[in-house]
Order: structure tokens, then sequence, then C-alpha cells
């Protein structure tokens, strides 16, 4: 809709770039009818770093730290797509202790990001004090991200190859803490919420996204699923060592806010049982497979699909024989979902925007790139 | 921690104001109004985008930013006095920034924080969106390096700035010193 | 589907059209005047339903573009890739496939955007991460920039 076919009772209002309750700075252009919203449309844009362009003048192996910064919640499971997707060139394997420490590193970041996603969440939707609970244990894991990686946020941990070092002595110790934590306190978190009569009037009902319209606008990860559509990259196209563990794909087929609240909270815990099983099977051996200096890959195109904590995050690397990529290109699960946004806002009220923005859990950079 | 002994004001030191009289009220009144503004900066939530983690962890239970002052967060620029640029800027920004550091209301204060702020950080070579460095839209106090920092960074810079606020002086009007060679 | 049975297929309901395999997908290459009803076949049929398009993107090889569609059927789990090729770089022009799948109005904004590749039947084509004052297609290899320090 363009802003020159509004009619003379409707009125056009700005959810500008700096706004408390979009995650990040996307610009929403709403027509408005009274309190009712008839058409939305969102501008992109604001944190557009051409990181496209910048891969292809870097290295194979110096192009993974742009993409931490993309998505940068579930930052170690953005690198492991990349490894993968050079290391499907080279056609090499990482060994078997690298793809368990892999898979350790990311639950424990899915994990973390639905911690943060549940705090903002009450943040949203006026609840102050889930943003202090939910800090507790997502400190608990960044400080043992720290110890092993580095850094807290934008860990370039693991490479192509395997990763970078090997674990922290303490490493095993302090998870087994954190998931005794955990596991009381998630039911704590679950209830401090959910039987609220806010909340549910916030969220049962409302914001209602159909299977077909999941499909059609390509969504993936939670909203998917808490639609019934059965998406989950860890199961259809499994990659470093998750066909031989355990796990349920959580579905639900109601595909309201509520359904994608409860489907994170029970990801979560699908998450706490894989880290479970893995804590304490994690196999000797070394943790790297040196490649050369200078990486080149063949020439041809490679793709490599993982599941990062909001979607189905594709690597496509096009390569000309050359030291650095030809074209890179990230299909990023955030620039699909927010094509969700504009059906399920169709006749809802401004308030409702609010709620359904947290519960599709958008990080606009991931969309910008 | 360690305080420029330089700038701070010599304890007989007292102030002229304009008809050249000496004034004692002026300074006691100045050291009092830094004190209450230093103790007490509401910042603006203006997160693009890694840093704000940070920004949101140091806000949180564990390193808490409340402690000194910062608890009320606003989203309005039109309350706030400190802007927390946590972020990327990129040309399309850009003017966004500028339109909402002039809606800040004097005295207003601005901490860089992150790499990418500073001088462009990690985006610095071969990105054609990113403004490198905040400085060439905004005066900037104080520039936190890191990628991102740590909470504690942060908090760090906000302490710099507080001690350069109480190094500051409000309510004295400088007159232009008299050369000796003037007549 | 498994890839053998979806190559024989491919054969039979599109002769003519080359096919290659690569380390992940099949790849169909397909004419432009022809990609729209390829494309509505390859949805609508019950043999195939391809109905999840998840990947729409662009190519610049410097004498010619090549468009990549990558899709999934969520029914019967097969994958394929489309490529075609356009060979005029400054009016290239391609149909859109929003009447298909809704998720290709924002890869397509993104490509024209970026690339400079016109979709005919889009919607509403506009510059999405750009401003609208922007000179010039970034992405493509010719892209001259004056404030660009490379390394």
């Amino acid at each position: 809709m363009e802003t020159n076919d509004i009619k003379h009772d409707e009125f056009v209002i700005n959810v500008g770039p700096q706004h408390p309750s979009t995650h990040g700075v996307l610009r929403l252009e709403l027509w408005l009818d009274g309190e009712e919203i008839i058409d939305s449309k969102p501008h992109l844009g604001y944190i557009h770093r051409g990181i496209e362009k910048m891969s292809e003048a870097l290295g194979y192996k110096q192009f993974i730290y742009l993409t931490s910064r993309m998505d940068y919640l579930s930052a170690h499971i953005n690198n492991q797509a990349c490894s993968l997707a050079i290391e499907k060139g080279l056609q090499i394997e990482a060994p078997a202790r690298a793809q368990v420490i892999r898979v350790l590193m990311a639950e424990l970041t899915r994990l973390a990001s639905h911690q943060l996603w549940w705090g903002a969440l009450g943040l949203d939707l006026g609840a102050v004090s889930p943003f202090f609970y939910a800090f507790r244990e997502r400190e608990m894991i960044l400080e043992i991200f720290e110890e092993t990686c580095g850094s807290r946020l934008t860990m370039n941990y693991i490479t192509p190859g395997g990763v970078v070092n090997d674990l922290h002595p303490d490493f095993v110790r302090k998870v087994k803490v954190l998931i005794e934590q955990l596991k009381g306190n998630l039911h704590e978190y679950y209830q401090l919420l959910t039987g609220n009569v806010i909340f549910q009037a916030r969220t049962r009902g409302v914001g209602i996204l159909s299977a077909e319209d999941a499909v059609s606008l390509g969504c993936t990860g939670p909203v998917a699923r808490a639609s019934g559509v059965k998406c989950d990259v860890r199961k259809l196209h499994p990659y470093d060592g998750y066909d031989k563990v355990e796990f349920k794909e959580v579905l639900n087929d109601k595909g309201d806010n509520f359904a994608r609240y409860w489907l994170r909270i029970e990801e979560m815990k699908q998450s706490i049982y894989i880290i479970e099983q893995l804590i304490d099977n994690i196999p000797e051996g070394s943790y790297r497979e040196k490649l050369k200096g200078i990486v080149k890959l063949p020439a041809g195109e490679y793709y490599q699909r993982v599941e990062t904590a909001r979607g189905e995050l594709g690597v496509y690397l096009v390569s000309d024989g050359k030291k650095e990529p030809y074209r890179v290109r990230f299909r990023t699960p955030n620039f699909s979902n927010l094509n969700a946004l504009r059906p399920m806002m169709k006749g809802a009220k401004i308030g409702d925007m609010v709620s359904m923005m947290a519960t599709l859990d958008l990080i606009i950079p991931d969309i910008d790139r | 921690m360690d305080v420029n002994k330089n700038t701070e004001p010599f304890p007989g030191e007292i102030y002229e104001d304009e008809t050249g009289n000496t004034n004692f009220l002026v300074s006691s009144i100045d050291k009092l109004s830094n004190w209450a503004r230093s103790n007490s900066l509401w910042p603006l939530t203006f997160g693009t985008s890694c840093c704000a983690i940070e920004m949101m962890s140091a806000a949180s239970a564990k390193y808490d930013w409340s402690r000194f002052g910062f608890e009320v967060a606003r989203a309005t620029p039109r309350q706030a006095d400190l802007i927390i640029v946590a972020g990327t800027i990129t040309k399309k920004m850009a003017p966004v920034l500028k339109r909402l550091y002039n809606q800040m209301p004097e005295p207003k204060y601005v901490i860089a924080m992150g790499a990418c702020t500073i001088t462009g950080g990690p985006f610095f070579y071969n990105s054609y969106t990113v403004v490198k460095g905040v400085d060439n839209i905004i005066p900037v106090d104080v520039y936190i390096p890191g990628c991102p920092p740590r909470p504690e960074a942060l908090l760090e810079g906000m302490m710099k700035l507080q001690e350069k606020i109480r190094h500051s002086r409000a309510y004295v009007i400088d007159k232009p010193k008299k050369e000796e060679n003037d007549d | 589907m498994t890839k053998e049975e979806l190559k024989s297929y491919l054969e039979k309901t599109f002769p003519g059209m080359t096919q290659e395999e690569n380390i992940d997908f099949l790849v169909l290459w397909v004419e432009k005047d022809e990609i729209f009803e390829v494309a509505r076949k390859l949805k609508e049929d019950e043999a195939t339903r391809f109905d999840f398009l998840f990947d729409e993107t662009a190519i610049d090889w410097q004498t010619h573009f090549e468009m990549v569609y990558h899709m999934t059927s969520t029914t019967y789990r097969h994958d394929l890739e489309i490529k075609v090729k356009l060979e005029d770089r400054d009016h290239a022009e391609l149909p859109s496939m929003e009447p298909l799948w809704k998720a290709a109005e924002m890869y397509e904004n993104e490509i024209y955007d970026l690339f400079g590749i016109r979709f005919s039947g889009h919607p509403h084509l506009r510059r999405i991460f750009m401003s609208n004052e922007w000179k010039g297609y970034p992405l493509r290899k010719d892209y001259q920039d004056d404030d660009v320090i490379s390394l």
C-alpha cells in the first residue's frame, strides 16, 4: 500500500527505528483505523553493514568472525554453519571430540538465547521481574563460554577443522552445576508468567499464523513449529553428530502467541536433555584437524543448513578456486520470519503488535546483515 | 581511581564573575550541582546491535548500573541526559541519531561504546554503509573500546564520565585573559 | 522421492533442460522465458509439491548474472535447485515468483536493491536496504564507491 491511497479516516503512524519494543532498529509503518491495524510495511536497512560484500575480500578462515555479529545471540551456531560449509568443500570431517564440543556449545547457546528471549518478552509485556531472573542463568552460561572461548558474546571458537582450543578443565563441573540449577528454575520461570491473567489475555488467541501461511512465507524455527510445520534441521539433515543424540522435535498446532511461548520453553528442556546425554561422554582425542595456512576451496557451490535458536540458517558458498570466496550468501531465519508479521497484524490492535513481535523473537541485524 | 590532579581546582581557588568580582557562592553551587548531575544520569535506550546485549547485561542484576544512579533508562530523548551509542551506525541510521541527539536537552553527554562507534570497528575495511566512527556525527565524551566491551568496561566508562562531570564548570563565565602587552 | 527418482521425473517432464548435480542438490537449468511455468508445475504437481522456497539469490559472474532458487517439499522432503542465466546485465528482467510463494517478495526486493535485476509482476518492487537516493547496486562486482577503504 502506498501513502497516496490512504482514505480519509485512516492514518499512518511510524514505529520508528529507535523504539523500546522493536528488538533492534526496525521501522514499521502502520496504517491504522482508530486502534486497529489495517496494514503494515517494514523498512529495513538501518543496520545493513554489507557483510556479504565484505566476505568477498577476506579469506575462508577470516570471514567467519563477521558471522558472529549477524545473529549475535546464536554466535556459535553461525560459526558452526560456516565451518561446516568449508569442511564440506575440503571434504574433511572434524574429529569426534570436536563434534561433541560443537554440539555442547550450540545447545548452551540455544539455552542462553532462549533465556534472553524470555526476559525480553516479560519486559515487553510490562513485567519487569523476569528480565532479572533470566539473566541469572545467562550470566552463568556466559561465564562458561568466557573460560573456554575467551569472550562472552562474539567468540570465534568454532573454526573449519574443529574448535580453536581444548575445553577448560572446569567445563564439565560448571555445566553440571548449571544444568541442576536450570532444571529447578525452569519450572519456576514458567509459572512466573504463565498463570498471569494479563499474560494469558495478551497471548492466547492473538497473532495466529496458519500452517500454509508459515510455509508460503518461508518461516522456519519455533515460529513455524508452533503452527504445526515440521522443519527442524537437526532432524531432517543432521550434522555434527545430532543423529546420535536423542531428542524430541517439539510441535504445536495452535499457532498463536502462547503456542510460540510454550514451544520455546519446551525446547529449552530438550536442550537440557541433549546436554545431559553428552556431558559425561565427551570422547578423547584431538580437538582440531589442522588445515593449511591459506585455505582454497575447489570451484563449485556448497550449501550448509543448521538450526539456530531462531530457525534455519543457510550458508551458500560459491567458490572459483581462489583464496577468497566468490560469493557468500547467508539465508537468515529472521529475514523470512519478518514476513509473518504482516498477516498476523491485520485486524489486531497496537498493543498486540508488541506482544507479536516479542514472541516472534526477531534480531534485526540478522535481517539486514 | 586515579584523579588527574591538574584539572581539580585548587582548594582555595575562587571564581570571578563578569564584573570582575570574586564570588565564593558560585563555586560551592558548582560543586553541588556537579555532584548531583553526575550521580543521577539517565541514559537513553539506544542499542542497535551486539553491544546492546552487553548494555542489557550491565543493567541486569549481576553488574548492576543502578548502583551508580543510572537506574531510570528513558525511552524518549526529551527526558534523558546521556546517550550510550551501542552498536554500529550506518549511513541510513546517522540522520536518526543526529535527530535524537538534537532532541536531548542540555547538558547532555555521549558515550561511544564498542569498537564500531569509535572507528567503524570490524567493519572498517570494505564496507560501503558503515559510518567510520560516531564522532563524525555527534561530539563524544567517553570512548569504550572492545568488541563487545565487558559490562565492567561499560561501568568504568560511565564512572569516567562521572569524573569528567565533577571536574567541569557549570556556572562560570570565563572571561578572556588580558594579555600583558595589551593596553 | 530420492535423487534418482527426481532426476528421472525431471527428465520426463521437462525434456531438453540440462541437469547437473553438485554435492548437495540436483540443479536444473531453465531458460528465462519458461521459469514461471516450470516453477508453477513443480509447485502444483502432486508428485513433487515443492511448496517451500527457502532461498532465492543471484550471483554476478561479470559477463552475466545467474539467478538461483532453492526449494524443498514439506511432504516428500526432497530438494531442488533451479538456475537461470541472464545475459543482459543492464536490463535484466525476470517474472516474479510472488504469486506462487509469498516469501519471494522480500527476496526479490533484496535482489533488486543489491543487484539491479527487475521482476515483472512484483506487487511493490522497492529498495529495502539502501536508501532511495543511493546510486548503484552494491553487490555487483563492478561497483565503485569513493569512500570504501579496502584491504
